[in-house]
């Protein structure tokens, strides 16, 4: 029985934590918390009138107040009607940390290769197509905005040591 | 200039060869972002607001307003022939028009689409004509605490309306306010949120923002969704585009309703075309004599919809350039282009500026024959677009975003916002928090922020100087309303519904 009552526990704190709106109303209230903190340090009235602290001290309550409202409600309602599916997200964050790595390969190697290599991945890999489409698609997208941006529009763009 | 000499005087600048050419740039994007699904005017108009910065302010304003209500024309075109909206305006345009299409008759839904955007659109253009210049004139007398109160009613209506939770909209417009402030203070240029970075000395580009939380978000969110779906075919030819006799009959009543409750509901900051094109359809099926046929393929669910979308963009210029305050994504995005180019949105704009308010406005007018013309003949043309492998597609969306932050600064750092701004569009769109909030907090926030310090410095420190003013103690009266009206249980299972039923 206490086994039971303890993993029925468990499992109902385990959903709890699972809640998105949990997690992203604790994430800012921490980030309300940051806000006020970080206005104390400023002038919240000067002799001319209010300071640089004024509006951000009372904005940070504000998200205070509100975010721990908003786990107080989630956890009124019970955690498992606000699960957030995640699962289905796998594609999406993959994509996105190809974007990312792209943008820190971009300082080394320019936009053009990096730009390549992440369109690449896209097809091959979040797309499922050939390699040889993905290799097509990737160097003429990456040429067709070398040849857009940097030369015809004299729009700049990262470059990489082969000067593009 | 009186209403008449200002319209001729916009005329006169919107049919400047290159002008009229900017337009039709700007329709014909729209009528394409439009139609495709996964990427919405507000992205775009974030993406390609770089490239306009050397144009000339009114040539640059004429073709980001035409991608704005252009897509509004192109979104249609989806709901009908896929089922799936290109924008969330058509949500509504899918119930009858894609069942008039299962019914062999998408051209004449197609075709009505087309011609409610006009009449209405059109509509709409006309009520900004004659409603800008009174209420330009009226904000004339408008002081720091009428427009912090200003700020506030429209931040309240944004937030009532762009989505099912009050706190989460409130919490999203409390983010985009915290964003704005990173950078250094105006007042005592104390830096403030810089994490020790002289790069954020000068803030955050509002470019980084929009494209990362519009566009990357955006594409992520489609990337997960990627649903592939069969496209009806698309009659060829103008005489199969045309309703016939009844439809048109039947649709006469919905072009007015759309007109008249897509103007209206436009003005109100948060109201959108999504929203207005709900409550026209309700208006539609709550008078018609038939209301059982909606939802199988009435033409008149397809007029009132298309139509109240298309004439809300007349109503949403009001605010935004008599005010200065933007209703949504979009129009915020509008706001800063203009800023940029130096041009000051609000009541003195019509005489400070009236190449670009007078010019903005007539091209509307030519705007959407270009787009009548544009959307009927063309469109089996346009359907093509719906071809594109998505594969293609979404790096292309990298690349411009990638483009138009660099653009901006020539800093790898901003690329780096770009990834972070473009995480946190898509988390919030799967933690259900709206965007609309976050961006026009961000774009309104150092504003805000300006009145209420400078409200204050005149009435040296009385809070209450804020309600003593009655202009100001009204507005934020509605305000307050506003956020407690949802406590009332019957009204936020109104507002729940009406915001749900809209996607």
């Amino acid at each position: 029985m206490l086994r039971w009552l303890r993993k029925g526990l468990v499992g109902q704190w385990m959903a709890f934590l699972k809640n998105g709106d949990v997690i992203s109303g604790a994430v800012l209230a921490a980030l309300g918390v940051y806000i006020v903190m970080q206005s104390r340090a400023w002038d919240y009235y000067t002799p001319d009138g209010p300071g640089p602290a004024f509006f951000p001290f009372w904005y940070g309550v504000a998200m205070v107040a509100l975010s721990l409202l908003l786990v107080v409600s989630a956890a009124r309602k019970g955690g498992e009607g606000q699960a957030v599916d995640w699962s289905a997200s796998g594609r999406a964050m993959m994509t996105w940390l190809a974007f990312a790595v792209s943008i820190v390969l971009m300082e080394f190697l320019g936009f053009l290769i990096s730009f390549a290599l992440l369109t690449f991945f896209i097809v091959a890999v979040i797309f499922r197509r050939s390699l040889a489409t993905a290799g097509i698609v990737a160097v003429a997208s990456a040429l067709a905005f070398h040849l857009v941006f940097p030369v015809a529009l004299s729009v700049s763009l990262p470059a990489g040591p082969f000067g593009f | 200039m009186d209403v008449a000499s200002g319209l001729l005087h916009g005329f006169a600048v919107a049919l400047q060869p290159s002008n009229v050419f900017w337009c039709f740039v700007g329709c014909l994007l729209g009528t394409v972002v439009g139609i495709m699904p996964g990427l919405g005017p507000a992205a775009t108009i974030a993406l390609l607001l770089p490239l306009t910065f050397k144009m000339d302010p009114a040539g640059g304003i004429i073709m980001l307003a035409g991608i704005y209500y252009g897509a509004k024309y192109g979104g249609s075109t989806t709901s009908i022939l896929l089922n799936i909206p290109g924008e969330s305006s058509s949500v509504v345009t899918c119930i009858d028009g894609y069942q008039m299409a299962r019914k062999g008759r998408a051209g004449a839904a197609l075709g009505i689409a087309a011609i409610a955007s006009f009449v209405a659109g059109t509509v709409g253009v006309i009520g900004l004509t004659l409603i800008a210049p009174p209420v330009a004139a009226f904000a004339l007398s408008f002081s720091s605490p009428e427009y912090f109160a200003l700020m506030c009613l429209g931040l309240a209506l944004v937030v009532l309306l762009s989505g099912t939770s009050l706190l989460k909209g409130l919490l999203s417009l409390l983010l985009g306010l915290w964003l704005t402030s990173i950078g250094t203070d105006l007042f005592t240029a104390q830096a403030r949120f810089i994490f020790g970075q002289a790069t954020l000395l000068g803030g955050i580009d509002f470019m980084v923002v929009a494209i990362g939380v519009f566009a990357i978000g955006e594409v992520m969110g489609s990337i997960e969704a990627g649903e592939e779906a069969r496209m009806l075919p698309v009659p060829r030819g103008i005489r199969n585009l045309l309703p016939n006799r009844e439809e048109l009959k039947a649709c006469r009543f919905a072009f007015l309703n759309g007109s008249i409750t897509g103007f209206l509901v436009g003005c109100l900051p948060g109201g959108g075309a999504t929203i207005s094109s709900f409550i026209a359809y309700g208006i539609e099926k709550a008078v018609s004599k038939h209301p059982e046929r909606f939802g199988q393929g009435a033409p008149e669910g397809v007029a009132a919809p298309e139509g109240a979308n298309n004439a809300d963009t007349g109503g949403a210029l009001v605010p935004l350039l008599t005010l200065g305050i933007p209703s949504g994504g979009s129009t915020a995005i509008m706001l800063s282009a203009l800023v940029l180019w130096g041009v000051k949105p609000g009541p003195l704009m019509m005489t400070e500026s009236p190449n670009v308010f007078w010019g903005l406005v007539a091209s509307m007018y030519i705007g959407n024959v270009m787009l009548l013309i544009l959307n009927l003949p063309l469109v089996p043309l346009f359907a093509q677009i719906l071809r594109l492998p998505l594969y293609v597609l979404f790096p292309v969306i990298f690349g411009i975003s990638i483009v138009g932050a660099y653009g901006a600064s020539g800093r790898i750092f901003d690329l780096g916002l770009l990834a972070g701004f473009g995480l946190l569009g898509y988390v919030m769109s799967k933690l259900k928090y709206p965007s609309a909030p976050l961006i026009l907090g961000f774009v309104l926030g150092d504003a805000m922020e300006r009145a209420l310090r400078q409200s204050l410095m005149m009435s040296q420190g009385d809070v209450l100087s804020l309600v003593e003013r009655p202009i100001s103690a009204i507005m934020l009266t509605f305000a307050v309303m506003i956020l407690l009206i949802p406590l009332l249980g019957w009204f936020n299972r109104l507002r729940v519904r009406a915001i749900t039923e809209n996607g």
